[in-house]
């Protein structure tokens, strides 16, 4: 796994330390990875309330910007913003300008022109925000909501707020990230905030061929076994197997797969009695996981959704507030 | 070299509020304190008032009209509402009322969590500087402060007023 050579983290901060843009997890201290997660706990009670909404980004726009599919994540960021009272424009690939041959800089400086105040950005290209960021730097904020196989930080950063909400200590734990690590920009940002929050023991599970041979020098070792790489860990990390972004045959069949790398709640017996399962979404049922484990009490993967619109509404009211103008 | 006025205790400010509230008006009220200072005052009254009804706090941070101007505000302790506001009496406490900006944003919290009947507020000082029709309907005290004089609450443990001086005022 090459590092792209994206250090976006002088660009994504100010001269005081705070968010100005959230590119990636990369280079952020833990005491701000900590303020994230303890800004969405203020958040995590939204919900229930009876009018979810706070005025904080009254008069702003924001702008989702997405030249990929996603539900989940451009639904929680729109639901995000609009619990901060922003005004929110969803901009998707299939009816932008850019199938008429725009340029990504030219439709963010359009956006720019009409006064956006934030760009939330998907993009299948690896550096899309941080393009963005770099070139319109400090007249618009950007949030990176996935750059190709670089970074996805806000959901690296809600997996962690997850993981806290049950095993709050951080210097105990032993975590494994199980399936196609090769194609996730997933598993990069969950390293990266698993190695700045001091984790210990970070493994990651999956056939040579979905593994980045150089992978260790993030801080991980590597298993090819489901049973090794389970023993005793806290967190399972499931991901999802990107058959859309494979080249080649990586995989000898999806029976095949399962078979040897699927969750099941046996295989999870390796791992400890009060370990916590979690997955990104969308689940491939039967694919990566079982659907019994899925639904079983040891699964977090709705919770995580809802920790999602906290955490999004964290980073967005943190980079808002490190816009230029803001605290000074 | 402007005079400034010295403050009473506030356990001597805390019994004047306590023998206002003890009275028909307020029998049925609820207490919700403003964080910080409004919180830590709503906590002196309840031990004093020995109410059934624990009272509810309220972290305005999310609420405030200068976040493009100051940015996000630390954490103070987030807002508990233990009670349905619909149709409730609400005693809305904060330790100085001074712009009123805080008491508007923290009404605008409160309506965001249900309908009160009716909201009363009460602090333990009031001092001159308003910008909006604000004013307590219970406060012993009420004192008259150059612009760049302000009162700040100590505490939680003891609770004490202080006037402070700022050399640049904030925006």
């Amino acid at each position: 796994m090459s590092s792209s050579g994206l250090r976006d983290s002088h660009i994504q901060l100010n001269e005081d330390g705070s968010l100005r843009h959230f590119l990636t997890i990369d280079g952020l201290s833990q005491s701000l990875l900590t303020e994230i997660m303890e800004t969405a706990e203020r958040f995590i009670d939204f919900g229930q309330r009876k009018i979810k909404k706070a005025p904080l980004l009254r008069g702003y726009t924001i702008v989702n910007l997405f030249f990929e599919p996603s539900t989940r994540t451009r639904t929680t960021f729109e639901i995000a913003a609009k619990r901060l009272s922003a005004d929110v424009i969803n901009l998707s690939a299939q009816r932008s300008s850019t199938s008429k041959g725009e340029t990504l800089l030219d439709t963010a400086r359009n956006l720019q022109a009409m006064h956006a105040d934030m760009l939330i950005v998907r993009d299948s290209h690896a550096g899309a925000a941080h393009l963005i960021a770099t070139h319109l730097n400090n007249q618009l904020q950007v949030v990176n909501a996935g750059d190709g196989r670089h970074a996805h930080p806000t959901q690296a950063m809600l997996d962690m707020f997850t993981i806290r909400q049950h095993k709050p200590d951080f210097s105990k734990l032993a975590v494994a990230i199980v399936g196609d690590v090769l194609h996730s920009r997933v598993a990069r940002s969950q390293i990266q905030a698993l190695v700045i929050l001091g984790v210990p023991d970070i493994r990651v599970i999956g056939p040579n061929t979905l593994i980045p041979t150089d992978v260790e020098s993030l801080g991980v070792t590597a298993h090819t076994s489901m049973d090794t790489g389970l023993d005793n860990v806290d967190v399972v990390i499931m991901l999802r197997l990107q058959r859309e972004r494979m080249t080649g045959q990586l995989i000898a069949s999806e029976q095949e797969y399962f078979k040897t790398w699927g969750l099941t709640e046996e295989r999870m017996a390796a791992a400890n009695k009060d370990a916590i399962v979690m997955h990104p979404g969308p689940i491939n049922r039967g694919l990566e996981i079982s659907s019994s484990m899925a639904d079983s009490s040891k699964s977090l993967i709705l919770p995580q959704v809802t920790n999602g619109i906290a955490i999004r509404m964290s980073v967005l009211s943190m980079v808002m507030s490190g816009a230029e103008g803001a605290g000074e | 070299m402007s005079n400034i006025p010295r403050i009473p205790t506030v356990e001597s400010l805390l019994t004047s509020v306590v023998d206002s509230l003890q009275t028909d008006t307020y029998s049925d009220a609820v207490l919700v304190g403003i964080r910080r200072g409004g919180a830590w005052i709503v906590d002196e009254l309840q031990k004093r008032l020995g109410r059934a009804e624990p009272p509810g706090y309220i972290d305005i941070s999310f609420y405030r009209d200068d976040f493009a101007m100051v940015g996000l505000q630390p954490e103070v302790g987030g807002s508990e509402l233990p009670f349905s506001l619909d149709d409730t009496h609400v005693i809305l406490v904060d330790d100085v009322i001074h712009t009123g900006r805080t008491i508007r944003a923290a009404m605008n919290e409160l309506f965001d969590s249900g309908r009160p009947k009716k909201v009363s507020l009460v602090s333990l000082i009031e001092r001159d500087g308003h910008e909006l029709p604000i004013r307590a309907d219970i406060c012993p005290l009420r004192l008259s402060l150059a612009p760049n004089e302000h009162v700040k609450l100590l505490g939680p443990e003891p609770l004490a007023f202080e006037i402070v001086k700022r050399i640049r005022e904030t925006k």
